[in-house]
């Protein structure tokens, strides 16, 4: 990777360059040797950037190294990248008390359709909050504030009863139905992402509405078939955050679906470590392997708007 | 691309004006006939499926949501079928499910936190009676059998019987026997009834576990006792040693003699303090609170866990921000190369599920096994999650490793719009790098970044799956009336209090709930005005 390109300093150098870290000036103005410039300049950032990588990237090395490790326990998993077989991940398809296929399914098809409706129904509201002028609008906006201050995790018990006496009634939406939890997750689909998306319409000039609807195109077609598509790197980064919140969600899930063959991998693989920490480890770790593997690339290749998307929030 | 046809299509027709008018007008009033048709469709199964949850619920005698049911699908057609409310028809679906699932949640939190909800208390007073009753059955000694058949009608299984005198009855659960007259009969036992299907003994045999828990209550009133079969032929009488007396409101367990009355703590109670379990749910005012407040086995860990919350927040929220901005500036040099490449390892952490992230530092921070212990420190016995106060090292650790790559992006980005002719200036006027960047730089980052670190202690405040997944939080308090460990903050208790381990105090876990609630918001608020001030200075 790139730490191939930076240069290896000698020990001693690392111990003044630390040391005087922030001094980009100094009295060195006419260096001896052009080494010593370079280091003291950007040299010793090189060696900050090697440390910070190292730091963030050798809990991720070591679990694809022991995923890769089969049959391993926590103590054979110590061995980095000492065997290369890919046994885990075969026997993680195959054990029936640990349904990681029905996991990993689940998973997807909960993240998809939360992230698909949350993504379509905060563009229907922001849409309204950003070209329509309405009683109550300030007032809406400012409750959908206030409303995000009780997270869902909070009202977890509410949730909970609430979903018992549904499923009294509607067994089909209820308790251990993933219907159930992707209702349950709706719920939070206004609020931050309201906010995001609605910063986001206002920067699309409202003449092309105008010009639009002067051509004769309804609301709904101005929608779906204009706004919709100036304004999609906000929905991808909405959808994005959404699908990797949802799939990552422990509490609520956990109330909600009871049965194994129902579970996310958030509640499944947490089970599944917790009885029995480190007798399968290579098999938790092929799992967390997998599981990662989507999140993490869909995280790089929308990183550009996900970037810019928190720094325009630092801002506002 | 339709919008730039429609006038080319208009152009050599040569309409006139009224005629233009007439298609903008029916083009504006929707997507043509398609979209009318779905409309139609769709307001009519979401009306057909209210009327159904409506019946169903009005068969359960739930008025109230049946009401509910109905009014929002009124709503809905009234919304999506008007001219004008255009706003509303946009806004519909959204708050459809913040208001069930958000707001009314949170409602709901608040009146729960106001009962004794929970384990032993989890439904009205009639189900409490009649599960009292049901637990205390005994089989009435001496008592004759009555020979059995059991019948099925669509899934719902009764019992047939025919008592000693001949007599033949049919009942099932929750539904008192009654005559029956034209029963088939042999050896002057009824073996079967119109309209049901007798089971055979290898169905019997399947549904042996349901048909066990069977209880038939022999007359509608509950002191009368109930019919229960030990095998699926016979039937015998079961009484329970509890007697109700509705009037008085008592239980009286015959047995023993003792009275247990309701005292309006929602279980019957004996007059030396014991209770009968299940009782039933009442609200209980701010009972749970003062409980958080006072009870001492209560109170210690639960001020415990409150100060470790804020102290885990807090550092979190501080460590992550100082090393996020320390590298945001180490990289933030126009003669660095290749620095892309560093943001792109160093988003791997937050890319990485959370949850995965703690499970996998877990692992590596097992005492016996870990990676951290066996190669990094050359097989030492470090309890790095086992021993209270590294374990809440440790937690900051991994919270570091999961949190600094954001606060570096966001940092990177503020760094960027500070304008570099200031610090130029400084720097002409003889300031130092660190006088630049503490006079300068960090007054202008902290305006920007000050909102995003507000949010990022509230995100802290409630990490659920940092703790929960790293430690359990523990280690484990053994000496503590609740279930927490030194490492618990207050979202995690929540869970416990709530679903973990064999009782649930449903109650109590809301009031909790209420109190992070209050200190987040409390916090957020006053923490945002500050900043709206800073900003104003700037």
């Amino acid at each position: 990777m790139s730490t191939t390109q930076t240069p290896a300093p000698s020990t001693s150098a690392i111990v003044t360059g630390t040391g005087t870290g922030t001094g980009i000036r100094g009295e060195g103005r006419a260096p001896r040797r052009p080494f010593r410039k370079y280091f003291r300049e950007t040299g010793w950032r090189h060696l900050v950037g090697i440390v910070a990588t190292v730091f963030a990237l050798f809990p991720l090395l070591y679990v694809i190294s022991a995923s890769l490790n089969p049959g391993g326990t926590l103590l054979t998993a110590n061995s980095l990248f000492g065997n290369f077989d890919i046994g885990s991940y075969v026997e993680l398809f195959q054990n029936p008390s640990q349904p990681y296929g029905a996991w990993f399914m689940n998973t997807l098809v909960i993240g998809a359709t939360t992230s698909v409706m949350t993504v379509l129904l905060g563009a229907l509201a922001a849409y309204s909050f950003s070209r329509m002028r309405f009683a109550g609008r300030r007032f809406t906006l400012t409750a959908l504030l206030v409303v995000q201050m009780f997270p869902q995790m909070l009202a977890m018990v509410a949730i909970f009863l609430i979903m018992v006496t549904i499923s009294d009634i509607f067994p089909a939406i209820g308790l251990n139905t993933q219907i159930g939890l992707i209702m349950v997750y709706l719920g939070g689909a206004l609020g931050a992402n309201t906010y995001l998306m609605y910063g986001f319409f206002n920067t699309v000039p409202a003449s092309i509405d105008e010009a639009a609807k002067i051509d004769g195109a309804g609301h709904a077609r101005i929608f779906f078939t204009i706004i919709l598509r100036l304004v999609a790197p906000i929905l991808a980064v909405v959808g994005l955050l959404s699908f990797i919140g949802t799939s990552s969600e422990f509490i609520l899930a956990s109330v909600i679906l009871v049965d194994p063959e129902k579970q996310t991998l958030a509640v499944g693989l947490y089970r599944f470590v917790s009885d029995e920490f480190s007798k399968n480890w290579s098999v938790f770790a092929a799992g967390a392997v997998l599981a990662a593997i989507l999140p993490v690339a869909l995280f790089l290749a929308l990183q550009k708007y996900i970037v810019g998307g928190l720094t325009a929030g630092s801002v506002k | 691309m339709t919008l730039t046809q429609d006038p080319e299509h208009a152009a050599p027709e040569q309409a006139t004006r009224g005629q233009r008018r007439a298609t903008r007008i029916a083009e504006a009033a929707g997507g043509g006939w398609g979209l009318v048709l779905l409309k139609i469709v769709l307001l009519g199964l979401i009306l057909a499926f209210a009327v159904f949850a409506a019946l169903v619920l009005i068969r359960t005698d739930q008025w109230v949501p049946a009401i509910l049911v109905v009014a929002v699908a009124l709503l809905a057609v009234w919304v999506y079928t008007g001219r004008g409310r255009l706003p509303a028809k946009y806004l519909m679906p959204g708050l459809v499910f913040l208001f069930v699932f958000q707001v009314f949640a949170a409602l709901y939190t608040g009146y729960v936190a106001f009962t004794n909800y929970g384990t032993g208390h989890n439904a009205d007073k009639d189900s409490a009676v009649n599960a009292l009753m049901l637990s205390a059955q005994e089989r009435v000694p001496d008592s004759a059998a009555y020979e059995l058949t059991i019948v099925d009608q669509l899934g719902e299984l009764s019992f047939l019987v025919t008592d000693p005198d001949g007599d033949v009855q049919l009942g099932g659960e929750e539904r008192p026997l009654e005559d029956v007259s034209d029963a088939e009969m042999k050896n002057g036992k009824a073996v079967g009834l119109s309209g049901y299907t007798t089971l055979k003994f290898g169905d019997i045999v399947a549904q042996q576990a349901k048909i066990a828990d069977m209880s038939v209550p022999i007359s509608s009133d509950p002191n009368d006792g109930v019919l229960r079969t030990p095998d699926g032929s016979s039937a015998y009488a079961y009484t329970s040693k509890l007697v109700y007396d509705e009037a008085a409101g008592t239980m009286t367990d015959t047995r023993s003699g003792a009275v247990y009355s309701d005292i309006g703590t929602g279980a019957f109670t004996a007059d030396d303090g014991t209770e009968l379990k299940p009782g039933w749910q009442i609200t209980v005012g701010f009972d749970n609170f003062t409980r958080a407040f006072t009870e001492e086995s209560i109170r210690d860990p639960f001020l415990q866990v409150l100060v470790w919350t804020f102290v885990f927040a807090i550092l979190s929220v501080l460590t992550c921000f100082a090393l996020g901005l320390f590298l945001a500036i180490v990289f933030n040099d126009p003669r660095m190369k290749s620095k892309k490449y560093y943001r792109v390892l160093m988003i791997l952490p937050y890319a990485f599920p959370g949850f995965l992230s703690a499970l996998v530092w877990a692992g590596m921070m097992n005492q016996e096994f870990g990676f951290l212990n066996v190669v990094l420190f050359g097989g030492a016995d470090i309890p790095w999650l086992t021993n209270e106060w590294l374990a809440k090292f440790s937690i900051i650790l991994v919270n570091l490793w999961l949190g600094f790559p954001y606060m570096f992006l966001i940092c990177t980005g503020a760094l960027q719009s500070i304008p570099e002719d200031v610090q130029e200036a400084a720097k002409v006027d003889g300031a130092s790098a660190w006088q630049v960047f503490r006079a300068i730089k960090l007054p202008l980052l902290l305006v920007a970044v000050a909102p995003l670190l507000i949010s990022s202690f509230a995100f802290n405040f409630n990490n659920f799956s940092l703790i929960y997944m790293l430690t359990g939080g523990g280690p484990r308090d053994i000496t503590a009336g609740v279930n927490v460990g030194a490492t618990d903050i207050l979202i995690t208790m929540v869970y416990k209090v709530a679903f973990v381990g064999s009782t649930s105090d449903y109650g109590l876990a809301s009031a909790f709930s209420i109190i992070i609630f209050i200190l987040v918001a409390t916090i957020s608020v006053i923490a945002f005005r500050r900043t709206k001030a800073l900003e104003d200075l700037n």
